[in-house]
């Protein structure tokens, strides 16, 4: 039954795609106002660059490009998307946009997703824009997560990468010896913490224990989530993290890392950059996996996607879904994402990764040594609320360890009011 | 034939507004502002208090609770933690009228670049509260930072104000403390003007001076000052939030939020989807500032009957 709906659904929207594919190619007028939230400097050149090239293509399109601070907005987007929407908005996927697919905000686009161009593409980020059988949007840009290190101090005491827990305590133990802190973190803004979370939690019970718990189908005081705390409690014990991490934001503190005084950082890619700027060669500055805690777990790893999405309120539907069939074609994929852009991975799979160690060994990772899954990041994939309470309690956690019932307890009261 | 003699008899016509001139005509000139108070601050007040017995994500259907976000208020150890901070800002921020006073009768003479100095002592209410967070927060930073530094010398352990729990609040109301300090010496400073030089001079043949003279003399004629002062300071303390959120974002793990944060953080920030619990914490927040309000109100009215 479900099946069936579901194939005479797809054959509609296919053909309604069709049609209007064929309209789009034509002639496209009127106004496209398209809304960013890539609002540093690289990021929002090689936007506007791109917005530039589809200007070229339909020079009857008025196009308009507003670029919004990126923190705010992620709280203008709720006057915007119900006062004065845009044609176009960037936004992330997974449940960091339930809230707007929820209250009927964004516009579905099940339709593009049906298109081969991009069915056949796209088809790794598909699960992370697919709420209740619908998608509602398209990815334009991801980037792996992982632990960046100075192989220069590795390679100093004598280590290598690790590849299990305890190679990785045995590493943290002999850097620690010598004086040198296993890892930078600044957890003031706490989502970093929220990295260390999903890793231990991945790599502790694996992908599918993870989404059941943001899916809040395990309770917080649940034993098997003590053994991921007490596998981080090791850490903390050991003294592994730079004292004081709860007073630095994630840039202060990549200069313990710069200056030596960390050897590692748990990261997403977009930290490649400013540790280059900062005067780190690609000889100094390495990457590796998480290493792998339970055995018998499939690694799984965090790749937060960065989308576009037309918001349901939008005037120029049209020229906004040739827009998103525009971002996500291979030329423009491989294009913004090189190294002299925006430097992450490409969501089309038949675009080509630049030639660049560190996306390099990214794109590797996530495509063949991922077989657990890949997860967005903790408050992407948790619910709002959930998020902002348990990320809070992390940071906690990492200052203080012996309060962890006390917050296992209060994170408990949260998990059951949230998803009631 | 009648028609014809009634208009003789009729007095001269006066229009409405030319009867009713002296009662309309202050409503007019008031019915501007009235209008935007009542838009902008009296209609608010009542939707604050109707939305916090909703449950609504802000964006979808709202769902009514009646009192539930209240009686999760009542269980909720961060809430309990913001209002207990915002005590201390009360109590705390307090001490910048003292301050200011004794800065201000410091200045309070006749020396060469005098204006000079007062501008310095002026110089940080000048000044961004960002700015001053920014600026505190890098004073107090745990390795580099000056205080650290200054402890050091004297052979005292680095300290960690933003990262502690218990020193944090306390941290970020001595940033408070510096532009508010300021503040109220420039008022106090235009009321040493206003002091009566015939009243000083009987109390100093009497033979007051030093502490009797500024306690039985000057004190009392600076209680205008006193009362703005004390007015600016409680509404300082009430509304701090830029520096909590430059300084520490409302951590570490949430222990220097005040109401007024931890409402923008339940309500409208990154996470915050709450709109009727931010509501209900506005609502508390509204009912402390009420008492000063029924305070402010209560005195400005004896005022004006005493006169």
């Amino acid at each position: 039954m479900r099946s069936t709906l579901k194939a005479s659904a797809l054959a509609l929207t296919a053909a309604l795609a069709a049609s209007t594919a064929f309209a789009g190619s034509h002639s496209l007028s009127g106004d496209l106002k398209i809304f960013l939230d890539t609002s540093n400097p690289a990021p929002r050149a090689t936007m506007e660059a791109m917005i530039g090239r589809f200007q070229e293509m339909h020079p009857g399109l008025n196009i308009e490009t507003t670029v919004i601070d990126r923190e705010a907005y992620k709280t203008q987007i709720r006057n915007f998307l119900t006062a004065d929407a845009p044609d176009v908005a960037t936004w992330y996927a997974a449940n960091r946009m339930r809230p707007y697919v929820e209250a009927g905000l964004f516009e579905d686009v099940s339709d593009l997703w049906a298109e081969p161009a991009i069915a056949d593409n796209l088809a790794s980020t598909k699960g992370a824009m697919t709420i209740d059988g619908k998608q509602w949007g398209v990815p334009y840009t991801y980037y792996q997560w992982g632990i960046y290190y100075r192989k220069d101090i590795y390679d100093q005491y004598g280590l290598s990468e690790p590849t299990n827990w305890d190679e990785m305590k045995s590493n943290c133990q002999t850097l620690l010896d010598n004086g040198v802190k296993c890892y930078t973190i600044g957890t003031k803004f706490l989502w970093t913490a929220g990295g260390w979370f999903d890793y231990l939690n991945l790599r502790t019970h694996g992908y599918d224990f993870h989404m059941e718990m943001a899916a809040g189908e395990v309770a917080w005081t649940d034993d098997r989530v003590r053994q991921t705390f007490a596998n981080w409690r090791e850490l903390i014990d050991m003294g592994g993290y730079v004292d004081n991490h709860q007073n630095y934001s994630w840039q202060e503190a990549l200069p313990f890392m710069v200056n030596g005084d960390a050897a590692a950082y748990l990261m997403g890619n977009f930290a490649v950059a400013p540790l280059r700027e900062a005067g780190l060669t690609d000889d100094q500055l390495d990457f590796y996996q998480f290493p792998a805690i339970t055995d018998g777990v499939a690694l799984a790893e965090d790749a937060p996607t960065d989308t576009f999405h037309i918001p349901a309120n939008a005037n120029n539907k049209e020229a906004a879904r040739e827009f998103l069939r525009f971002v996500v074609s291979a030329d423009e994929q491989t294009e913004i994402n090189n190294g002299a852009n925006l430097g992450q991975l490409p969501v089309n799979a038949s675009a080509s990764i630049d030639d660049d160690k560190f996306l390099e060994q990214g794109f590797a990772m996530l495509s063949s040594n991922s077989p657990g899954g890949v997860a967005q990041f903790f408050d992407r994939d948790y619910p709002a609320e959930m998020a902002a309470e348990a990320m809070q309690g992390f940071q906690e956690f990492m200052v203080f360890p012996d309060n962890l019932d006390d917050i296992l307890a209060r994170l408990e009261q949260v998990r059951e009011r949230v998803y009631k | 034939m009648t028609t014809a003699t009634l208009p003789d008899t009729d007095p001269p016509k006066r229009g409405w507004y030319k009867r009713n001139e002296i009662a309309v005509t202050p409503w007019l000139f008031l019915a501007p502002a009235i209008l935007f108070f009542a838009v902008y601050v009296i209609i608010p007040i009542f939707q604050s208090f109707s939305i916090s017995l909703y449950d609504w994500d802000g964006l979808g259907q709202a769902e009514y609770i009646g009192l539930g976000n209240y009686s999760e208020l009542m269980n909720d150890r961060a809430f309990e933690v913001s209002l207990w901070n915002n005590l201390k800002w009360l109590v705390c921020y307090l001490l910048a009228i003292p301050a200011g006073l004794f800065i201000a009768l410091f200045l309070n003479q006749t020396v060469t670049g005098i204006r000079i100095y007062k501008s310095l002592f002026f110089f940080p209410f000048v000044l961004s509260q960002v700015v001053v967070g920014l600026v505190f927060a890098w004073f107090y930073l745990p390795n580099e930072g000056l205080l650290s530094n200054m402890l050091a010398m004297i052979g005292l352990g680095p300290v960690n104000v933003l990262g502690d729990p218990k020193l944090a609040t306390y941290g970020i109301i001595l940033a408070g403390l510096w532009p508010q300090t300021a503040y109220c010496m420039i008022l106090y400073l235009t009321g040493l003007n206003a002091v009566d030089p015939e009243q000083v001079e009987a109390a100093r043949l009497d033979g007051a001076k030093g502490w009797k003279m500024l306690w039985y003399v000057i004190i009392p004629q600076l209680k205008p000052a006193t009362f703005i002062a004390f007015v600016v300071t409680i509404i300082g303390a009430l509304r701090s939030f830029d520096l909590i959120s430059i300084m520490t974002n409302g951590g570490p793990f949430g222990q220097t939020r005040v109401l007024s944060f931890y409402m923008f953080e339940k309500a409208l920030s990154e996470y915050g989807f709450r709109m009727g619990y931010g509501a209900a914490i506005a609502v508390v927040l509204f009912l402390i500032m009420l008492v000063f309000i029924a305070y402010f109100l209560l005195s400005m009215y004896r005022e004006e009957k005493g006169h």
